[in-house]
């Protein structure tokens, strides 16, 4: 099947009908986790022998691994034989018009803008609609197709490209990674996957908004992207509508492969339902991002703005091997109401001359806590290494907390590391000059915070960049008095 | 313009500014000088919007009650303070920072936003007007701004909003005489038509080079005294005990 036919089965909701092994006709397998369902899971996409046995691996190695307990973070413990690991989308779920719609989730989509017909598409409702993006989505892929670009599902891939995947999934975060890459890498069910041949640019911002399925795939999400050698690719993961997912639990993981002269820039805008005001319900996203610089003159930076979940465990990382290779992470993490996140990077550095780059901002509100937890490591044969981070927080309020939780291990002396940090507090003093001038509150402390967070929105590609600033307007709503 | 009667503010049960009466005409240029401590700052933020305080009293701007205002709109509605102490805004350039606040303005006042092009030009005609060079619109909102730099900079902002009544809280402190030069120059500049200007102040140096049509002195939260421009210079001579109520057979020179 290929990827967009794909799409329109999932989006018209044509259900699975074939079961197999037990009785199971419908499209949602039973609660709970073991080896039947991930045969299950394998089954239902078709895949090859060697990916089943790769679950069964990961899931063998699950069970001998605890919860990480470390973050700064706290959460009633997650019940892994309470939660659905596959099911195909349903038709009878779908809202049949935008009436049906939480009408909360139409004003978000309103207030940022979103037209119509993609408001449609981002809340399932539309089938007319969706036709069309599907058109468009098509001629590009015939576009990318002509350059030997590969863009597709992670299922497609692995059933169409699996020398691919054989080589390269698992490679950068393997299966006994952690708890959560485990789990993952035993029950993923979609993903992305990108290829970019050599010496081939990109010619556009690749980006999950044109796969509208994968609002569908949230939960255990794998998305690989390998640049070969003097590629370059530019990749925006995530819509910027809220997403209200009533999965619980996410645990995605991300692999990018940079080779020689290659360069990968991976952004993120995450705003998964962080839970109401007082902190009921919401998505608790636990994603092991990580990257490899894998040959001379790579680089790899990671641009992320999270707005989202009621937890968020989150640090994206790079493995600096080549000689002269580059990792960067620009981060801003805002939280609210009793939102929680835990969220940095790490960079590794192996290779001679490596350089890294980390600008985390932090945002605290109302009784939120934010913290940044980030490991520089130079091992010792990589001379010459450079880092340099900085790690501000702002504070709205009293009652919010940010915590900067800075690991620097050094084993070669000629390494020069760099850390600067300040917290500073939206002040009445600086509300009052802004109203002074004619802003409101709301306006106010959107351009305060803009003007924080401006050199990781400089980062981000330009569209993304405006509806980043509506959305860290829109989840700091209401948190001045 | 602005009429204010019995004007009382207190912070925290304490009593600031104590019955204040005052009446500024459309066109006109009121100084307002008075001690350290008497209470200038906190007129101008009252009047302004600042909260925190407990208000009474009447202030009637344009005829409405200026009072029930929230800070924004009063602003909206042609009021503008230039700050004694400007705060710092990082990461915002002066440039996107009053574009911001200029369509909000227009929004309030339903004109819709100001076309970049004129926009563009009426910031280059004031950076002229206030000698600023080309780069400074691009910095960030008094960050890492001298005094100097400081007090220019609002008063740039006040050109370019174009207020019906400013209020300029001791704007003079902090600058040399070019630079006290060039921003009077740039507030004489909008003394056309009926903008009218509260202009605070210490020393009388300032209202030397922005002549005022009245002078009123503060003491101890109250006018005690007002009259036309020539009391700044018998002030200056006489010290403000001079006027200071129940303290008049006291001398100093705590003026200077
Ligand atoms: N927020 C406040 N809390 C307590 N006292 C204040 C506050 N603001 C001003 N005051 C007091 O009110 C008096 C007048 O202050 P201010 O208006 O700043 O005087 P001026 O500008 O004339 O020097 C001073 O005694 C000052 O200490
Ligand atoms: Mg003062």
């Amino acid at each position: 099947m290929t990827e967009s036919n794909e799409i329109l089965t999932q989006l018209t909701g044509s259900e699975y009908k074939y079961g197999f092994y037990t009785d199971i006709e419908t499209d949602t397998a039973p609660k709970g986790l073991n080896e039947d369902i991930i045969r299950l899971i394998s089954h239902k996409k078709g895949e090859p022998d060697f990916m089943l046995a790769w679950r069964l691996k990961a899931y063998r190695h699950f069970l001998t691994m605890q919860e990480p307990s470390w973050a700064h973070i706290s959460h009633p413990p997650v019940n892994f034989q309470d939660i659905i690991y596959y099911a195909a989308p349903k038709k009878k779920s779908a809202p049949k018009n935008l009436d049906e719609v939480d009408p909360d989730l139409i004003t978000t989509f309103n207030k940022l803008g979103i037209p119509l017909e993609e408001q449609k598409m981002l809340t399932g409702v539309a089938v007319d609609a969706v036709m069309d993006s599907v058109s468009v989505k098509t001629t590009f892929k015939e576009e990318l197709n002509k350059l030997g670009i590969i863009f597709c599902s992670m299922s497609e891939a692995i059933r169409e490209h699996p020398e691919l995947i054989k080589k390269y999934l698992g490679s950068v975060v393997p299966y006994t990674d952690n708890f959560y890459a485990s789990l993952n890498s035993a029950v993923f069910t979609d993903g992305s996957f990108c290829y970019i041949p050599k010496n081939t640019r990109c010619p556009i911002e690749l980006s999950t908004y044109f796969r509208i399925n994968a609002a569908n795939t949230g939960q255990f999400e794998r998305t690989l992207i390998v640049a070969e050698e003097g590629s370059y690719v530019s990749y925006l993961e995530g819509c910027t509508a809220p997403m209200r997912d009533e999965n619980q639990l996410h645990a995605a993981v991300v692999e990018l492969i940079a080779h020689r002269n290659a360069e990968i820039k991976y952004s993120t805008i995450q705003n998964w339902w962080p839970g109401d005001k007082s902190g009921k319900g919401g998505i608790y996203n636990f994603v092991t991002k990580r990257g490899i610089c894998l040959d001379e003159n790579s680089k790899i930076s990671w641009t992320q703005v999270e707005t989202g979940s009621a937890i968020t465990w989150k640090y994206p990382s790079v493995i600096l091997r080549g000689d002269n290779s580059t990792g960067e992470f620009y981060s801003v993490a805002v939280t609210n109401n009793y939102q929680q996140a835990d969220t940095g990077t790490k960079m590794i550095h192996l290779g001679k001359n490596t350089k890294s780059t980390i600008v985390s901002k932090g945002i605290a509100a109302a009784f939120s806590n934010n913290s940044y937890r980030g490991l520089v490591r130079v091992e010792k044969n990589a001379v010459n290494a450079r880092n340099f981070s900085q790690c501000d927080s702002l504070l709205m309020g009293n009652r919010c907390g940010a915590h900067t939780y800075p690991y620097i291990e050094v084993k070669n002396k000629s390494a020069k590391v760099e850390h600067e940090a300040s917290t500073s507090k939206i002040g009445e003093d600086q509300l009052f000059y802004c109203t002074q001038r004619g802003l409101n509150k709301e306006k106010a402390v959107s351009m305060i915070v803009n003007g924080f967070c401006r050199e990781v929105m400089s980062k981000l590609p330009m569209e993304f960049a405006v509806e980043a600033q509506k959305l860290l307007a829109i989840s700091l709503e209401g948190s001045v008095g | 313009m602005l009429i204010i009667k019995n004007l009382k503010a207190s912070v925290n049960g304490k009593e600031i500014l104590k019955g204040i009466d005052l009446e500024i005409g459309a066109g006109e240029v009121h100084g307002i000088m008075g001690p350290n401590g008497s209470g200038k700052s906190t007129l101008a933020s009252v009047l302004s919007g600042k909260p925190g305080y407990e208000v009474s009293g009447e202030a009637t701007y344009k005829g409405k009650n200026l009072l029930e205002l929230p800070p924004e709109e009063r602003a909206a509605e042609g009021l503008f303070l230039a700050f004694q102490y400007p705060v710092e805004i990082p990461g915002v350039s002066i440039i996107n920072f009053l574009k911001t606040c200029i369509n909000e303005i227009r929004q309030y006042r339903k004109t819709g936003p100001i076309p970049p092009k004129e926009f563009l030009s009426l910031i280059r005609e004031k950076q002229e007007l206030l000698q600023l060079d080309t780069n400074f619109i691009n910095r960030p909102v008094n960050e890492g701004f001298s005094g100097g730099e400081k007090k220019r900079n609002e008063i740039f902002q006040m050109a370019v909003l174009e207020p019906a009544l400013s209020i300029l809280d001791e704007t003079d402190s902090g600058l040399d005489i070019d630079a006290l030069k060039i921003v009077s120059n740039g507030v004489n500049a909008m003394r056309t038509g009926n903008r009218s200007f509260l202009v605070i102040t210490h020393y009388q140096r300032l209202l030397q080079y922005i002549v005022p049509d009245f002078i009123h002195v503060l003491s101890n939260g109250k006018i005690v005294k007002s009259g036309r421009k020539e009391l700044a210079l018998e002030l200056e001579e006489k010290g403000y005990d001079w006027v200071r109520e129940g303290r008049r057979q006291e001398t100093g020179n705590r003026g200077k």
